[in-house]
């Protein structure tokens, strides 16, 4: 993302709005400017900030005249009065920042907006974690913090060293050079995203295990990380397997998102497909 | 929608925040997926929700990419959710957003005698989602837990300013922005409300909770601490 020095006013609107802090005023140019290493392309500048198309030279008139009388000058705070903001033409490896930061980008891998992938919110009709398996989302950079990408490595190795399944379907996984590995392709190991989310799957048994791993691992990684744990319920709508271990472990969760099982299979080819499954339990 | 399941907050500080989003699974029911999609977003409106959302293309508030000058002085704050149904024009999550689980409660009774074959999840407390559940008579499927923010937590906000961000959990909502909405509420300059929307205007699949937010920001100028 640039910003226009010819359309910029530096009324600081944008300042405030960019969830990396990657927007400053200049003072050598009194002009807002991209701090670039910083910036993760999320595109909140030109998505969230609504748009004026007024006269630059006419607005930077206005402030100045109020600066001299000493006004405040109290715009709206979500808009850029001049339209300034440009998006640039992204090549990799700098386009996965995009990818990994701008919910309205789908991942090619996912089809699925935002930085996951459908895991236990579809879990009805994919049957993606089963009855006695675990659902891990381990994500890096929430919120507000952002993560490079030579971060999220120090878990995704340390994962593979333990011999874990990384979820197919998952952008991260996608960027492995080995999953077997962990290892992360080395030309975005220095790009920085909004967040990152890692998805591995294990039998309930391993939870704990996990658990730890992802304790002592986050201490060497700079950011933010948040655990997710899904699993299924049982035939009543309960679930006295996983809760406890958490707790175990000093959790006490308190928000969770119920996949209340209303979905169905409608797809015709995927209709046969499972017509010819073994029935499983729950 | 990842994004809903790490709000910051207590149990208690649910109360007032219940997302309830379909969402179709690839290879599985995605084929005609798009009318089911906008049923969904149809029947919630009846409900009161305080937001709708779909998460290509924004939320009931949206900001304008070529606003008027004069409306700095009379912003039309209230939301559109017809725009958001009718807007629908991808097979995405969608989501309605309630300020009551009663309202909750409501809405699902009615998406499960709709039978629209999606996937339906509720995000909010652990218990509030139960008792959801309990109310419409379907027992949980699946659970996904959020534990909470570790690791270098040194990097985060205040609490009052965590609670505002999260609940854009792509990170659209910066930290700065929440702390200076508060600031401005404080001062005097804006209401609460205005506030929200603001911020409401950044969530980019219409998930933010506007009530809360101005809730938590009308706590948070007026000194109360979490």
């Amino acid at each position: 993302m640039r910003i226009d020095p010819n359309k910029c006013v530096a009324c600081g609107n944008c300042t405030y709005v960019c969830p990396m802090g990657a927007i400053y005023i200049d003072p050598k140019i009194k002009r807002a400017t991209v701090n670039r290493d910083e910036c993760v392309e999320c595109y909140a500048c030109y998505n969230g900030l609504s748009q004026e198309h007024l006269n630059p030279t006419m607005v930077r008139t206005m402030r100045k005249m109020f600066q001299m009388l000493r006004l405040r000058f109290d715009p709206e705070p979500d808009v850029c009065p001049t339209a300034a903001f440009t998006p640039e033409e992204l090549t990799w490896p700098r386009v996965v920042r995009r990818a990994f930061s701008d919910p309205r980008v789908p991942h090619e891998s996912t089809g699925v907006e935002g930085r996951g992938t459908e895991e236990v919110k579809t879990n009805d009709v994919s049957g993606r974690v089963g009855v006695g398996e675990v659902g891990f989302t381990i994500e890096f950079g929430r919120p507000g913090v952002g993560v490079w990408f030579r971060e999220i490595q120090k878990m995704t190795m340390r994962l593979a060293q333990a011999g874990v399944a990384f979820e197919k379907k998952n952008p991260v996984t996608t960027l492995l050079k080995d999953v077997k590995t962990g290892e992360i392709r080395d030309d975005i190991l220095d790009e920085k995203i909004m967040s990152a989310i890692v998805e591995i799957k294990v039998p309930v048994a391993q939870t704990e295990e996990i658990i730890r791993m992802v304790w002592e691992v986050e201490k060497q990684i700079d950011t933010v990380v948040v655990l997710g744990v899904g699993t299924r319920c049982d035939p009543t709508g309960d679930e006295t397997v996983v809760l406890p271990i958490l707790e175990r472990l000093g959790y006490h969760p308190q928000r969770a998102k119920t996949n209340i099982g209303l979905g169905r299979i409608t797809n015709k080819d995927a209709q046969d497909a499972r017509k010819q499954e073994p029935v499983a339990a729950y | 929608m990842t994004n809903t399941l790490h709000r910051f907050g207590t149990s208690d500080s649910f109360h007032d925040d219940f997302v309830v989003f379909a969402i179709a699974s690839r290879g599985k029911n995605e084929q005609d997926a798009l009318p089911r999609l906008r049923k969904f977003l149809e029947m919630a409106i009846p409900f009161g929700p305080v937001n709708l959302g779909d998460a290509r293309n924004g939320g009931a508030l949206r900001p304008s990419k070529q606003m008027n000058p004069t409306s700095h002085w009379n912003r039309d704050l209230a939301p559109d959710f017809r725009a958001v149904v009718d807007g629908l024009n991808h097979i995405t999550t969608v989501a309605a957003v309630f300020d009551s689980r009663v309202k909750a409660e409501d809405f699902v009774k009615k998406v499960k005698a709709a039978d629209l074959g999606l996937s339906i999840n509720i995000s909010t407390s652990v218990d509030g989602a139960d008792q959801c559940c309990h109310a419409a008579g379907i027992p949980r499927h699946s659970v996904g837990y959020s534990l909470g923010f570790e690791g270098k937590t040194d990097k985060l906000p205040n609490e009052q300013v965590l609670t505002v961000m999260t609940m854009c959990g792509h990170g659209m909502v910066a930290q700065s922005l929440a702390k200076k909405m508060i600031d401005w509420v404080k001062e005097g300059r804006r209401t609460p409300e205005q506030a929200a929307t603001y911020m409401q205007r950044f969530c980019s699949c219409g998930v933010f909770n506007p009530v809360r937010a101005a809730r938590v920001i009308r706590e948070a100028a007026e000194g109360h601490q979490h």
